[in-house]
């Protein structure tokens, strides 16, 4: 027993999952009506054209024979070509891959911050009336999904008192020095504020759309189990050492109630990533979600596998690091 | 005047029945008093009321709590929590709960000393590896650093009565410490808490049910009914002849050590409609 | 304000009632529409484009939220859109409530081989995104009103097949399974006869739930322009066209999102509020 068996265990699983989700990507987009190589020429192209580049894309082999194909090609790193752009998969998956997961770790850090301020705050005044506001307010955060959020947002911030930008992930006249495209972490350690202030900006209100439904979500699994906590004899054994109820809170119920909220933090970080999709299309920002989108629009089905293919990488991983995590916190576990 | 003088004390259920009523006992410096009573009857709650660890549903409706002359029922609540963790300090009911699953047992015993008077670490530490071994724990060393679920119930227990007289206290609530261990263990323990308060000098405010512990380690006694204290003795005289009925009854009730095999009379009816009479008759005066 | 547990009390009651008051003038609004709505949801008049709401100054009597660019009203789109989203929610819900609880009862109750395939599938399942898997089946589905039922029923149907799995799960754990099965009752009986009528509650909450989210994924799809043809008056095109005139009019944005925000609120505060009512059997 121990992290070992338990990461062993998860990684047959995922793997399971993983090879489920490439079937179903592949043979639901095969049945995409419409032909996407007719798409791909101009106006007044020959059959004998289209026969060539159907070839050239593989789209005339049987059904399993293409699956094979493709399979074979993922497993060693080849998501194909792109239909609409005619560039590798890979490449322009990754180029975007940047964009999603520094709003999605922003998001996540806000929704730490909110949910876990809300519960503490929760705690310490249970019973009065401070409690209940905060109840309601979760209440309301957590029946709202991030889409109406987000245009929530849009209409305050953005039209009524606008202060953060609405669309884009950062202002196209500015000149960027980035090598790469986590622009977020390298303005910082390039230490140029003035774009790092711009990409926060822009960031910042879909960030909190997509944080809003977590943040409830932590804020009340977190003041529950804080609660059941602040009831156990070890808590009221540091009590009468004379610790204040903060302190109390802070450091005796804290990390024991943590464990319990932690698994399920996990699922809904998965469902927050599921949810950049269609908030980066709301606030155009240029990411993997918004790229999917026009994908399924343009039917340019490689990209489309692409995408879902590692949204579904990111998801198991997510899971997979939070069931350790959860391994590693618990000295039950940890020592057994 | 006595260490802790609990004068006129009640509490009740919010919105709901009362738990103590003018509940009044003293324990002198360096005194042990046994607080008797069957379950129900408040005993726990003194203790409780006495650390300041109260239940949020359980409401203070009159009454004093003096702790080496100051009122603690009179100071705001976080100088009061300071105070009770300075001078007095719990040895509780179960090992098992008692002591925080993810933190190492050496921190659970330093940290009242290095946080709330403010000893240096190296110091705290050493006292703490003094007082592991003063309680027979063979490895001191090693389980400071363990986790509670390394160790077992009886070892527990140890830690915690450690814990307890780490800062030396002038004050210790034990709220029924052996009731929740292995009888081989029971005696064990109720041996070193009694070698510990004399050692230190404790004034020690020792919860239980069981009339035979008493008559082992307690000075004096004060024997509970719903909320009331319907005796208050030297334990010598008590067991001699006891005042009350119902403390008469309830020693009749008691197996002795001497002679564990004699009969033994459950309290009898009668004894226990007059004591709640008297209950009654107090609930009445109160609201008249 | 506390009851005995030194717990905040809430009135769960009053948001029962404001919830299903909501959700009936909705219902109500949608079957008569065609009476209710002011003007015709699809007459287009590019004279009166982008009117502002009655209060405004340059507000068009008769046209009580405004138009948007090409002129139509705003209040009778919002009306009759009411029919497509609760059409969406009452059909998509029903259906995938049906269809996931179903094989949530048989994996959590019958085990075995069922309960390892259906698991599985669960596990698949939650590794794809739901808004991009939605999208997708749109567009190999078609756009039409059908295509959005389908697409709700494919990608929801393991938010019932989870909670139900493990409800039925440890339902099947209780003694009262036990002594049916020695009375003799078949497996299949059990779960029909014993099994089922413990976890209706927690359907019927889901169920609610669900209906919420269907009216969220139709906005969606529609905001993504792949849900109904164009013209037709949804919320979720209403709030695409109102997102790209957001500074010229705010209007058109604003009110199909205060409509779909309550609606959303509503179908999620309906389903809570019943599962306080159903306290001892969901906690």
């Amino acid at each position: 027993m121990g992290l070992l068996r338990v990461l062993l265990l998860r990684l047959a699983t995922t793997a399971v999952t993983l090879a489920g989700v490439a079937v179903i990507v592949f043979f639901v987009i095969r049945v995409v009506p419409g032909n996407p190589i007719a798409m791909m020429l101009p106006p007044g192209a020959t059959d004998a054209d289209i026969a060539q580049l159907t070839a050239l894309y593989g789209l005339d082999k049987p059904i399993w024979q293409q699956f094979v194909i493709w399979l074979s090609g993922v497993l060693q790193g080849d998501f194909g070509t792109s239909i609409t752009t005619r560039q590798p998969v890979l490449g322009l998956v990754l180029g975007r891959l940047p964009a999603t997961l520094e709003l999605s770790i922003m998001a996540l850090v806000m929704a730490v911050v909110m949910g876990g301020l809300a519960a503490l705050w929760g705690t310490k005044r249970r019973g009065t009336r401070v409690e209940g506001a905060i109840d309601v307010a979760n209440g309301m955060a957590l029946s709202v999904p991030d889409f109406l959020w987000g245009l929530v947002l849009i209409l305050l911030f953005g039209v009524l008192v606008p202060v953060f930008h609405i669309s884009g992930r950062v202002t196209p006249s500015l000149d960027l020095p980035f090598t790469t495209n986590f622009y977020l972490f390298e303005s910082l350690l390039r230490l140029r504020f003035d774009l790092w202030a711009d990409i926060v900006s822009h960031m910042f209100m879909p960030a909190l759309a997509l944080a809003i439904p977590l943040a409830a979500i932590i804020g009340q699994l977190l003041k529950q189990s804080l609660k059941e906590t602040m009831h156990l004899d070890y808590v009221t054994l540091a009590r009468t050492k004379g610790y204040g109820e903060t302190h109390v809170i802070l450091r005796e119920a804290l990390r024991n109630a943590v464990l319990p909220t932690l698994t399920l933090v996990g699922v809904q970080f998965t469902f927050l990533i599921g949810g950049t999709v269609i908030i980066e299309r709301l606030f155009s920002y240029e990411g993997l979600g918004n790229m999917a989108i026009d994908a399924v629009i343009n039917r340019d089905l490689p990209l489309i596998q692409g995408i879902v293919i590692l949204f579904a990488v990111i998801f198991t991983g997510v899971n997979l690091v939070v069931d350790l995590l959860y391994a590693a916190l618990n000295p039950r576990l940890r020592h057994a | 005047m006595s260490f802790l003088s609990v004068r006129n004390l009640s509490a009740r259920v919010k919105g709901g029945p009362a738990l103590l009523r003018r509940v009044s006992l003293d324990v002198a410096a360096g005194e042990v008093r046994g607080l008797v009573g069957e379950s129900g009857a408040g005993k726990s709650m003194i203790g409780k009321a006495v650390l300041g660890i109260l239940p949020n549903a359980v409401q203070v409706t009159g009454g004093e709590i003096w702790l080496d002359g100051v009122d603690l029922l009179a100071l705001p609540v976080a100088e009061r929590r300071r105070r009770i963790g300075a001078m007095a300090a719990l040895i509780p009911q179960d090992p098992l709960t008692a002591l925080n699953p993810s933190r190492r047992i050496g921190g659970q015993i330093t940290d009242r000393l290095v946080d709330i008077l403010g000893w240096a670490r190296a110091r705290a530490e050493a006292r703490a590896l003094e007082l592991l071994a003063e309680v027979q724990i063979a490895d001191p060393a090693r389980v400071m650093r363990a986790y509670p679920h390394e160790l077992s119930g009886g070892m527990r227990q140890r830690i915690l009565i450690a814990s307890a007289f780490a800062a030396e206290p002038k004050l210790i609530v034990a709220d029924e410490p052996t009731t929740a261990l292995d009888v081989t263990v029971q005696k064990q323990i109720l041996k070193l808490i009694a070698g510990m308060q004399a050692k230190h000098g404790t004034a020690l405010l020792f919860v239980t049910h069981d009339l035979g512990v008493v008559s082992k380690v307690c000075q004096r006694l004060s024997v509970l009914y719903g909320g009331m204290v319907v005796e208050d003795a030297a334990v010598r005289d008590f067991f001699a002849a006891p005042r009350h009925a119902y403390s008469a009854a309830l020693l009749a009730a008691t197996p002795k050590y001497t002679d564990p095999m004699a009969s033994l009379t459950p309290v009898p009816e009668a004894v226990i409609a007059a004591v709640q009479a008297e209950v009654a008759a107090y609930d009445g005066g109160a609201h008249g | 304000m506390l009851d005995g547990r030194g717990q905040v009390k809430r009135r769960a009651g009053l948001r029962l009632w404001l919830s299903a008051g909501w959700l009936g003038l909705l219902v109500i609004v949608a079957v008569f529409a065609p009476w209710i709505a002011p003007k015709d949801p699809l007459a287009q008049d590019l004279f009166l484009g982008r009117l502002p709401p009655f209060w405004v100054n340059g507000a068009e009597p008769g046209y009580l939220l405004g138009t948007d660019s090409l002129g139509r009203d705003v209040l009778s789109r919002i009306i009759f859109g009411a029919r497509i989203a609760l059409a969406v929610a009452l059909v998509a819900g029903t259906v995938t409530c049906v269809i996931g609880a179903m094989l949530g009862l048989m994996a959590g109750f019958l085990r075995g081989w069922v309960d390892l395939v259906i698991s599985r599938l669960i596990d698949i399942w939650m590794a794809f995104p739901p808004v991009l898997f939605s999208i997708l089946l749109i567009a190999v589905l078609g756009p039409g009103l059908m295509s959005i039922i389908i697409a709700i029923v494919v990608i929801d149907w393991t938010r019932f097949a989870r909670v139900v799995r493990a409800e039925a799960m440890a339902q099947g754990a209780m003694d009262y399974v036990a002594s049916a099965r020695v009375v003799g009752r078949g497996r299949v009986g059990t779960m029909w006869r014993e099994i089922l009528p413990n976890v209706l509650p927690t359907i019927v909450v889901l169920l609610t739930l669900e209906m919420g989210i269907a009216v969220i994924v139709e906005a969606i799809l529609s905001f993504v322009n792949l849900s109904i043809a164009t013209d037709d008056p949804t919320w979720g095109g209403m709030i695409a066209e109102g997102r790209t005139s957001v500074y010229q009019a705010w209007w058109v944005l604003v009110f199909p999102l205060v409509t779909l925000f309550l609606t959303v609120l509503a179908f999620s505060q309906l389903g809570e509020g019943l599962k306080d009512r159903f306290d001892p059997v969901l906690r």
